[in-house]
């Protein structure tokens, strides 16, 4: 039987391992070029991975996902922040799923 | 090392007051978040204490994913692994921005509060970042995130479901957020996000593999097209440096002269 608490605690240790060893144990850069590599392309392929399709299953119709993405995409490109293109998605979804 | 005109004790308020827009919008967002965690039978408490201790939206995400689907604590420390492994690569340039003096006590406490935007925050300062400065900025976010959690979850029962699944999608324009940018500027990053859309699309309809827990696909594909970029194209040392430190050395350049 596996329990909420004990999950959410093991999900806050390991959380702060990665934010702490970087700064306590492992000063210095890393030199292996494929591992530096690796780092640096991962959250960005891990977040792309976990919002599509995700974001066009979680309304009533795929279409309504499909725009919020593409309003999000064109308000980040032109470098809006977190929170502008946050509610630019759910603003555009709220109002799409009275058309869709 | 320049130091700012604020003295020691300013550097908290000074954190506070830096905190403030930080705190609103981690308050809406977590609200978000509070309605999957509600969606994964977590309760207002939990989430809570969830969000107060882990403070991450992407592995947060993901972790209610695992709780959702029952899957069992070591998944949940492989997913959380990869879905906030950027605060690995975020702490390895802060560690560059502390005083090498400062000492572990310091290093412990700085490493708890950091996220994206208190990472930007932080690094927007000139010279190494006063440790206080780093505290008196996580004061209002770590209260936001975790009390719009808990609110999200309260609340998800109560609003029309109209608005609860526009509000879910509040999460994904974050993640856009965080990756477009640098998609823009880098080759590689845009085409690694289109593919790893349209591998995830697929591996989520193919039957077989759309039947593997999510948690699962999201590791494999991750990995999978990590591994892919970094043998075809492997970054530079003048990317690994990463814009923030650019920016260091332009002012400290500036300084200088």
């Amino acid at each position: 039987m596996h329990n909420t608490v004990i999950y959410i605690l093991v999900m806050a240790a390991v959380t702060y391992l990665i934010r702490m060893l970087p700064l306590v144990v492992f000063r210095k850069p890393i030199r292996n070029r494929f591992f530096r590599s690796f780092l640096y392309y991962l959250p960005y392929v891990t977040l792309a991975v976990m919002t599509f399709p995700a974001i066009i299953d979680e309304t009533g119709s795929w279409l309504t996902g499909f725009f919020a993405l593409l309003a999000g995409a064109v308000a980040a490109w032109f470098g809006l922040g977190l929170f502008p293109v946050a509610i630019i998605c759910t603003v555009t979804a709220f109002a799409l799923q009275f058309v869709f | 090392m320049t130091k700012g005109k604020a003295e020691k004790g300013d550097w908290f308020l000074k954190g506070v007051r830096d905190g403030i827009p930080i705190a609103l919008g981690y308050f809406a967002v977590a609200f978000a978040l509070g309605i999957k965690a509600k969606e994964a039978g977590v309760l207002p408490a939990e989430g809570f204490l969830m969000s107060f201790l882990t403070h991450a939206s992407a592995g947060e995400y993901a972790g209610l994913q695992v709780i959702a689907e029952k899957t069992g604590y070591l998944m949940m420390a492989v997913m959380t692994v990869v879905a906030s492994a950027r605060y690995f690569l975020m702490s390895m340039a802060l560690s560059q921005r502390l005083d090498p003096n400062l000492g572990l006590r310091h290093r412990f406490l700085v490493a708890f509060g950091l996220t994206d935007e208190i990472f930007g925050a932080e690094i927007a300062q000139k010279g190494y970042v006063e440790p206080k400065y780093a505290y008196g900025l996580f004061v209002l976010p770590f209260l936001g995130w975790p009390a719009g959690t808990a609110f999200g979850i309260l609340m998800g029962n109560l609003l029309p479901d109209i608005v609860v699944s526009a509000l879910s999608v509040a999460l994904y324009g974050m993640f856009l957020a965080i990756i477009v940018p640098p998609a823009r500027k880098h080759p590689a990053i845009f085409v690694g996000v289109l593919v790893s859309f349209a591998l995830s699309f697929l591996a989520s309809r193919l039957p077989g593999i759309r039947d593997l827990s999510s948690g699962i696909r999201i590791i494999i594909l991750t990995v999978l097209v990590t591994a892919a970029l970094a043998i075809v194209r492997p970054v530079t040392d003048k990317e690994l440096s990463g814009e923030e430190e650019e920016k260091k050395r332009k002012t400290e350049e500036r300084d200088h002269a």
